[in-house]
């Protein structure tokens, strides 16, 4: 009933899914520990940050910059020769990986920087002012006040990863936005449109729930 | 305790060169409640930060017991800072943590056990009064009460110094009034050198025996609070005692004056109150005498009393009265209307 609907075997839809879920997941572990770190050395290397250092800064932010500028279409197959040297391939859903923690490792520093900046200075200087060292001041104050904060910061950014990962399929990695694209899309399947539309709408609803309700409830009881 | 030796310090900003401190030398004795009272943008900030070396004199020497800080490695720095409380006029909490959590914070610095953080925090929760508060979230409690958390933090690692940079600013008078109490409390029990700033005369009249007045980076003005109130040499230090004590005849009374008899001001200080020298003087000479304006004002738990009277009869007369206010240790004054 359902696979005559949608005009493919159901078995492809959970696969799709799956990869979907796949490459979402590893690339924001992978792009979390990068992007969280450079984010904190933004903000302790800038000009009024802790541990001001401006060379850091510079090369950081320039990096970041440089990397973001780039369309993540263009970002995939710019990046293929690294990506094979890394993993061995350069198609396939962990080919998609590279790309994916390239793509938003740099956003989610952006973000994790904005979020360790909405904490009041005076908080760090209260914080100097107790003998806390460079590391203490990061562990006990800057992280502890922002962690609902960034937690908000990391599901703005899985949400654009979700978007990304549907360009996977230019270099074969699957997902449900290339099934939309391949089996939708070419080939007029407008039911199998709408149903991964759907599907996409449901992912983003579910990242946005969790994260909000996390970010809640480090806000307000813990 | 605190010594800081010919400190300056200037601050490299867009608009140009701005000398925050220039050549500025205190010394705060052990049980002193130091107050420092200048406008915004005197430099009283910076000064009270250069106490912990929140920032770096370009010149000079900060003494902490005796010891140089200024030069000294941040892991060392770190230790006296921890001998140093310190407490701000926006509090400076983390909201998104409960009272306990922000008590605790200074004491997990030192790597204390959980059992000695819980049981200091209680112990700090009832000298502040807010034990039923433990578990409350920052930012469900009131401006008085965060700052009674503040200061209760500022204590944790029994601190000798404690510094206050405005914290009553940003609370009513009400409010202002218990702050106060709380810290009179703190150096009187447990001992504690407080140095605070202002810019509330209030402040300093209500706790501090000393105050320095600074304008544009100097310390213009300094001493004992009831010298420093009783007798102003600057300008700026005489408009800053008189936010507090009022000593200006009322405006009706002085178009109605016959200016050619002198009016006086009369100022008691402490001890030398001698309530009845007017009726003396009356008995004792041949004059009148109208009280045209009187007040008296508890600064630190002295008395300072003012009164500005005019005298009428004859001139010997007038002055041997005078000599003999004098003799009794009244401080004597003439005032020259300035009719707008």
């Amino acid at each position: 009933m359902i696979e005559s609907f949608l005009n493919i075997p159901i078995d492809k839809l959970i696969e799709s899914a799956g990869q979907t879920l796949y490459m979402l997941s590893i690339s924001l572990i992978f792009g979390a520990i990068v992007g969280i770190p450079l984010g904190l050395i933004l903000v302790l290397t800038r000009n009024d940050g802790i541990k001001p250092n401006r060379p850091v800064y510079l090369v950081i932010t320039g990096l970041v910059n440089i990397v973001r500028s780039v369309p993540f279409i263009i970002l995939l197959v710019f990046i293929a020769p690294f990506t094979k040297a890394l993993v061995g391939t350069r198609i396939g859903t962990k080919a998609a990986l590279v790309p994916l923690v390239f793509y938003i490792a740099p956003y989610l520093a952006r973000l994790v920087e904005s979020s360790l900046l909405e904490v009041k200075p005076g908080i760090l200087e209260a914080a100097k002012a107790m003998g806390a060292s460079t590391f203490q001041i990061i562990r006990y104050f800057l992280l502890l006040e922002a962690k609902a904060s960034i937690i908000l910061a990391l599901t703005t950014g899985t949400i654009g990863l979700l978007g990304a990962t549907a360009m996977a399929g230019t270099i074969g990695g699957g997902g449900v936005g290339d099934l939309a694209l391949t089996y939708g899309y070419q080939r007029f399947n407008n039911n199998l449109m709408i149903v991964t539309v759907i599907i996409l709408i449901l992912f983003v609803q579910l990242i946005q729930t969790i994260g909000n309700h996390i970010s809640k409830k480090i806000r307000t009881h813990e | 305790m605190i010594k800081i030796e010919h400190v300056d310090k200037k601050f490299h900003t867009k608009g140009g060169i701005v000398h925050a401190l220039k050549d500025v030398s205190l010394n705060i004795e052990a049980g002193d409640i130091y107050g420092v009272i200048g406008y915004s943008g005197a430099g009283k900030s910076t000064l009270i930060r250069m106490v912990n070396l929140l920032e770096q004199p370009d010149q000079g020497h900060v003494y902490i017991n005796g010891k140089d800080i200024v030069n000294l490695k941040d892991k060392e720095l770190n230790v006296i800072r921890k001998d140093i409380g310190m407490v701000f006029q926006q509090f400076n909490l983390l909201d998104s943590q409960t009272v306990y959590q922000n008590m605790a914070l200074p004491l997990i610095l030192l790597k204390k056990d959980k059992t000695f953080i819980e049981e200091r925090v209680n112990e700090l929760l009832s000298f502040v009064e807010l034990s039923d508060k433990k578990d409350v979230y920052v930012s469900q409690l009131s401006g008085g009460q965060k700052q009674r958390i503040g200061i209760a933090r500022a204590l944790a690692t029994h601190p000798k110094i404690l510094l206050c940079d405005e914290a009553t600013s940003a609370l009513d008078p009400q409010t202002t009034e218990s702050i106060l109490l709380l810290l009179k409390k703190i150096n009187q029990e447990l001992g504690v050198t407080i140095l605070l700033i202002t810019h509330e005369m209030n402040v300093i009249k209500k706790i501090c025996n000393k105050v320095a007045v600074m304008k544009s980076g100097e310390i213009v003005e300094q001493g004992l609070t009831l010298d420093v109130f009783s007798h102003p040499h600057q300008e700026m230090t005489k408009r800053f005692v008189a936010t507090v004590i009022n000593d200006t005849i009322p405006s009706s009374l002085v178009e109605e004056l016959d200016t050619t008899y002198p009016i006086l001001k009369l100022t008691f200080l402490g001890e030398n109150t001698k309530e009845d020298i007017i009726s003396e003087i009356n008995q004792q000479f041949d004059i009148k005498t109208s009280i045209l304006f009187a007040s008296v004002n508890e600064i630190k738990d002295e008395i300072l009393g003012i009164l500005t009277i005019q005298i009428k009869g004859e001139e010997a007369q007038i002055n041997k009265a005078i000599d003999y206010m004098k003799d009794n240790h009244v401080e004597i004054e003439r005032v020259v209307l300035n009719h707008d």
